[in-house]
């Protein structure tokens, strides 16, 4: 079975967010970049369903400082990897390219993270399968593979459900579809020397634009309350924040 | 031309987050002068459709058939498109629920569109058409211009409020054409939890972490959040460790939610935790540690042993529910 796993390049989820004076783009110095979460999770899922034989091959859109972080996907069980040399714009330009790439590269299966945590974006797998025009299933908690049909577990208003698919498909990888997998020695010695194919971004029309950068206002400050008096909090809610 | 609003129903009825959308939808219909137009799939009955008239809808747009009884995104993205296209509508807008943001963007990609997913306020449109939406896990906010002749936005559950306008709506069936193409995907099986709120839509969370020490001890958790009305949340460790399922871990890996009031029981308050739950309109945590980081990010604060605090609550929220009922 042959695997493609969409990366992104995120901060780390400890980093402190800053931005320009003007706001306009954001402060990447002194910032640690990592695998975005979920994507972690649908590489593990992809090296775990090749290990009786096939290739998972990991595809991200990104200038060069994306590679240390390419190199920590074929690190954790990646057999090659793509960079598609353009910074990420938007979930429509992501999508564009990665399936522009599979057009002449077909997969059986396309795994992502359900959502990037640095836009905050979920548009990218659902965006990409409909320019492939196969299935996406965007909040995958399970997955199996049985010849050419995947049986998926999904997250649904108030429940889940359990979808079956015909392949290839789009599967947005959440929490529970994998354990995540922590690189070993033999997979860090060997990352360094698998294959890397830098490919240029084709042109895309641009729909959308980050104009500006905001930050949440900080709260006022803490009203404690005494242990002796917690009960005295809904009637606080109801008169100060009208909230119950 | 027109706003085209998608309104999701669940099991034949329409959620509160429904009328937010549709709310949300008639203020953009409203300051871009252009009728709001309603679209339904599946079985829904003439009078809840109806309700769609009270919050500013002049026509529903109402699309049966077999392949549309269950929710499935490529037939439900197709119909949107047809209607939106039927409808000439500029601004397509749809709920960021679980099956909204698998929608919005194939229907995006069928209109040539350009789409922001995610917003949390009306969008700006003297001029340019910006709308605002989280960005960096909660961290932070991205002001995101549309230039895009067509534009599909989903909007985030409780980032706006249902607002009734005088009206009503005339209800007319919309043909449709499904091809077997869209409907390879087939629904096996799907088990709803009922009794429970669910935790994307709530108004009021009640979430616990570590500091409950075991699953055991999540009997006063749920009795706290029944007795409220609560949806039940916890913290990243909590699911990790398989106390409770990952469906409730809310924080940058998890859910991301905005409640008009989150109580954090025994959370000490990560950045990944707050990444999650920052845009909750009133946090409230009880932690033993004073020290605890949670405290400096939230509006009220207990210092105390959860054992001991979170039965006086529920004592409390039982005499406060009894007194607003009586």
């Amino acid at each position: 079975m042959k695997i493609l796993v969409c990366i992104a390049n995120v901060p780390d989820t400890t980093a402190k967010i800053n931005f320009t004076p003007d706001n306009k783009e954001f402060v990447s110095t002194g910032v640690t970049f990592i695998l975005n979460p979920y994507d972690e999770i649908a590489l593990s899922k992809a090296v775990d369903l090749t290990t009786g034989g096939g290739t998972v091959t990991v595809i991200n859109i990104g200038d060069a400082s994306t590679e240390p972080t390419i190199r920590k996907a074929l690190a954790i069980g990646a057999t090659d990897a793509v960079r598609v040399n353009s910074k990420p714009r938007d979930g429509y330009f992501v999508a564009r390219q990665i399936a522009e790439y599979v057009k002449t590269n077909p997969f059986d299966l396309i795994l992502c993270g359900r959502e990037s945590s640095d836009s905050n974006g979920s548009s990218v797998p659902a965006m990409l399968a409909e320019l492939l025009g196969i299935p996406c299933v965007l909040f995958a908690k399970r997955l199996t593979i049985e010849g050419t049909t995947a049986t998926l577990e999904q997250e649904i208003e108030g429940g889940k459900e359990i979808l079956s698919s015909p392949l290839p498909l789009v599967a947005g990888a959440s929490e529970g579809m994998a354990e995540w997998k922590i690189p070993n020695m033999r997979g860090i010695m060997s990352a360094r020397t698998k294959p890397l194919v830098v490919i240029e971004p084709i042109e895309v029309p641009q729909h959308t634009t980050v104009k500006s950068y905001d930050k949440p206002i900080p709260r006022s400050s803490v009203k404690l309350i005494a242990a002796e008096d917690a009960g005295k909090l809904f009637d606080m809610l109801r008169d100060e924040k009208k909230v119950i | 031309m027109s706003v085209l609003v998608y309104i999701e129903n669940v099991q034949g009825k329409f959620k509160k987050s429904t009328f937010e959308v549709i709310s949300f939808a008639a203020a953009i219909a409203q300051k871009q002068n252009l009728p709001l137009v309603a679209l339904s799939i599946g079985d829904v009955s003439d009078e809840e459709l109806g309700k769609a008239g009270k919050y500013g809808v002049t026509k529903v747009l109402k699309a049966v058939g077999d392949s549309l009884k269950e929710m499935n995104v490529q037939p439900y993205a197709s119909v949107i498109a047809q209607a939106a296209k039927a409808e000439n509508a500029k601004v397509i807008v749809l709920s960021a629920s679980f099956s909204g943001k698998g929608i919005a963007p194939r229907v995006a990609i069928k209109l040539d569109a350009g789409l922001a997913d995610n917003v949390i306020d009306l969008p700006v449109m003297d001029g340019p058409f910006i709308v605002k939406k989280g960005a960096f896990s909660g961290k932070a906010f991205a002001f995101v211009e549309i230039s895009s002749d067509v534009k599909v936005i989903s909007m985030i559950p409780n980032s706006y409020k249902v607002v009734e306008s005088p009206g009503s709506a005339a209800i007319t069936i919309f043909e449709t054409q499904i091809e077997a193409k869209d409907l390879t995907v087939t629904v096996k099986e799907t088990k709803r939890s009922t009794d429970k709120v669910s935790l994307p839509d709530a108004e009021l969370v009640v979430s616990a972490g570590r500091g409950m020490k075991g699953p055991e001890n999540w009997g006063m958790i749920e009795e706290l959040a029944n007795t409220l009305g609560a949806a039940t949340a916890c913290s990243k460790p909590v699911s990790d460790a398989g106390w409770r399922p990952h469906s409730e871990h809310v924080g940058q890996t998890g859910i991301a939610i905005s409640p008009n009031l989150y109580i954090a029981i025994g959370i000490s308050g990560a950045i990944q935790h707050l990444a999650g739950v920052s845009s909750s309109k009133v946090i409230v945590v009880v932690n033993k540690d004073p020290e605890a980081p949670f405290f400096k990010a939230a509006d009220y604060g207990i210092v105390g042993d959860a054992f001991e605090i979170v039965p006086r609550l529920v004592e409390a929220a039982k005499a406060f529910k009894s007194s607003q009922n009586g």
